[in-house]
């Protein structure tokens, strides 16, 4: 894995939100601290519930929001801090699919105007150059040259995100970051999408940063997946040794969770159901985020925050006891 | 096994400005007691408004056209609005997908559980309240003293799911329809709420509907499963048959699209090519003709009737025709079909 070159570098990347003020004043810490490395050409997953911080990562990434704390190096340049001048060129290297396909694509703009967007903000093409490639796109993507001078609420969902996605590759981006790209998306239509996904990253050699909560999509398009829980990475490794050989506890009880399309199956009975919420990421307290639901927590887990440690080789966890519960 | 529930030729519409609707067309099926049935389906299938025609929900421009819904014997579709409402919260209740916008949020918890008890029952408002905790209790809502004090946006929810299935429960329904009741849920939220599920069931010894995109949460908890495509039904079948020997293309195309977990080599998705139809002008013959890798010229002009494969498993596909070509998996029935 060495010799793998690094795309995007996140370090103790922190994003909070401040609301109230005086006594009231509320931080909520939607990520707190997170590292990982995600090496060109590969697809990074990234898994967690809802609140745990996975789109607020993507989103500060790509600089929509700006970080509290930590380094964002894209190609080895550190990025959190440009200002919007200095990050132009940055942008045209990553790109973002959104989730919604509805919400994501402006109403009054032809498809056309959608994927010029980025071409004309960084002056690539015109006239009719501009013209063949939008065709171009189209065409990579599965739809048809006469789509172009239509409207997005001509196109069912599965085809908006097609338009999505074909915005995102006008700029040629190195990353996209695709955030829950499928979930809006019927089950027949979720294989469609994911196998174009699969084809232009082929294609064109592209870096996907995956965030999804459908941990069997997951798996399956990724090569490593980082498990967030309120903010903070609980594990990381490859999408294989996730699923076989997951070591946090929280990890494990995830997995577990999935409900499985055959009703034959054994793992039914090894079911862990965990007890309790999510917690609340507004004013979090010292200590392990899961450490109040975890079924091995020890006193001092509720005072001391687990680090991220490299357990073996190339699998992190953050967890106090994970030599312990898993016998290592 | 006695039938609680029996749907004869259900077919719902909805007349807006835009032209005909036509959300249900025409479906059969039926509920054992203490049975719990799944319907599938992606969005437009059909499987919410099915629901809604069963507990007499379907509001202006719908309308209920032809068919019958028999609920222990009593045509649901003929009573008027007066006599529906004695069996609609008190014999069938529901549970909704979003368990934000289903609950009331100027009103406590408290309060809108003792509505659902006293519309139904003689108690007066200190029993309702006393059968309330109960109930709170029973769907695993810690503290319930005082939760029972709280609105709706004090609780998480996964707690409001487990409140609003109190209200479901609460005059111990014979008939439990859950319309997708874990899609706006967390995983783990999900695994608790399904187990929920399973355990009320036997608990208030009703019988349920789930209704559902996903497969996993079929095979979770369902004996018996409906799989519906563009406002007809595919395929009924017993939950082991379904998965193991899918006999309609679209059921066996949903269960290609979903990844296995299969470790090592990557295996590639094998997707349903093209999207579901437009049910303002439908197609004239089978529904997923248009998608279907196996269509042939009859399936375009006219939708197959539902072949008998075995006692529990019919399939509405013209591959099950004696005179049909072979296809590999799909068994062949002689004689006349219903």
């Amino acid at each position: 894995m060495s010799d793998r070159i690094p795309l995007l570098e996140v370090r103790n990347l922190k994003k909070h939100f401040i609301s109230g003020i005086l006594k009231k004043r509320k931080v909520l810490t939607a990520v707190d601290g997170i590292d990982f490395v995600i090496y060109k050409g590969e697809t990074f997953g990234l898994v967690g519930e809802s609140g745990c911080g996975k789109t607020t990562i993507g989103r500060t990434i790509i600089r929509l929001y700006n970080p509290t704390d930590g380094e964002i190096l894209f190609d080895g340049e550190e990025i959190g801090h440009l200002s919007e001048r200095e990050l132009k060129p940055y942008r045209k290297r990553m790109q973002m699919i959104f989730q919604d396909p509805y919400a994501s694509l402006n109403s009054r703009m032809t498809v056309t105007d959608i994927i010029a967007e980025g071409i004309d903000t960084h002056h690539l093409l015109e006239g009719d150059a501009k013209q063949e490639r939008i065709y171009e796109l189209l065409e990579k993507v599965g739809l048809k040259r006469e789509h172009a001078s239509r409207y997005p609420h001509e196109f069912s969902g599965g085809q908006r995100q097609r338009i999505g996605i074909a915005r995102a590759l006008a700029v040629n981006p190195e990353l996209i970051i695709c955030d829950e790209p499928i979930s809006a998306l019927d089950v027949s239509i979720q294989a469609q999408v994911v196998n174009m996904l699969e084809d232009l990253q082929d294609e064109f050699g592209l870096t996907y940063l995956f965030i999804a909560h459908d941990l069997s999509m997951v798996r399956h398009i990724s090569d490593r997946i980082g498990v967030m829980y309120l903010g903070k990475m609980m594990e990381i490794t490859t999408a294989d040794e996730l699923y076989e050989n997951a070591l946090h506890p929280y990890t494990k009880s995830l997995l577990s969770a999935i409900p499985i399309p055959d009703p034959t199956s054994s793992i039914r009975d090894r079911r862990v159901i965990l007890k309790g919420d999510v917690g609340s990421p507004i004013n979090p307290k010292p200590g392990c985020r899961f450490a109040s639901r975890c079924q091995y927590a020890k006193p001092n887990c509720f005072t001391e925050t687990p680090e991220l440690r490299e357990i073996k080789e190339g699998h992190f966890a953050s967890c106090h006891y994970i030599e312990e519960i898993n016998g290592i | 096994m006695s039938k609680i529930l029996e749907v004869k030729n259900l077919r719902t519409t909805f007349f807006t400005h835009l032209g005909e609707v036509q959300a249900v067309r025409g479906i059969s099926f039926d509920l054992d007691e203490g049975g719990i049935l799944g319907i599938v389906g992606e969005s437009g299938s059909g499987k919410s408004v099915t629901s809604l025609s069963i507990m007499g929900l379907v509001d202006e421009p719908g309308k209920i056209v032809e068919g019958e819904i028999f609920f222990q014997g009593t045509d649901l579709t003929k009573l008027d609005h007066k006599d529906m409402m004695q069996f609609r919260g008190n014999e069938i209740s529901m549970i909704f997908q979003d368990p934000m916008t289903s609950i009331n949020p100027a009103f406590t918890i408290g309060n809108q559980l003792r509505e659902v008890i006293m519309a139904h029952s003689d108690l007066n408002k200190d029993q309702a309240h006393e059968r309330a905790l109960e109930l709170l209790k029973m769907v695993g809502i810690p503290d319930p003293e005082s939760r029972i004090k709280n609105f709706p946006y004090q609780f998480s929810g996964g707690m409001r799911q487990r409140a609003l299935i109190a209200m479901a429960i609460a005059n111990n329904p014979k008939l439990l329809i859950a319309d997708e009741p874990t899609t706006a849920l967390d995983v783990t939220i999900q695994a608790q709420i399904l187990e929920l599920m399973r355990d009320l069931k036997d608990k208030i010894n009703s019988s349920v509907i789930l209704i559902t995109h996903d497969l996993g949460v079929i095979s979770e908890i369902c004996d018996k499963v409906i799989v519906m495509y563009g406002g007809m039904i595919m395929e009924k079948a017993d939950i082991k048959n379904l998965f193991a020997h899918p006999q309609h293309p679209y059921t066996r195309g949903l269960l290609l699209s979903i990844p296995t977990n299969v470790t090592g080599k990557k295996k590639r998705l094998i997707p349903i090519e093209g999207s579901p139809p437009d049910l303002m002008d439908p197609p004239s013959g089978c529904p997923f003709s248009p998608r279907c890798p196996h269509a042939m010229e009859i399936c375009l002009k006219k939708a197959a009737p539902l072949f008998k494969i075995s006692e529990t498993q019919e399939a509405s596909c013209w591959l099950h025709h004696q005179d049909a070509p072979e296809v590999s998996g799909m068994v062949k029935v002689e004689g006349e079909q219903s």
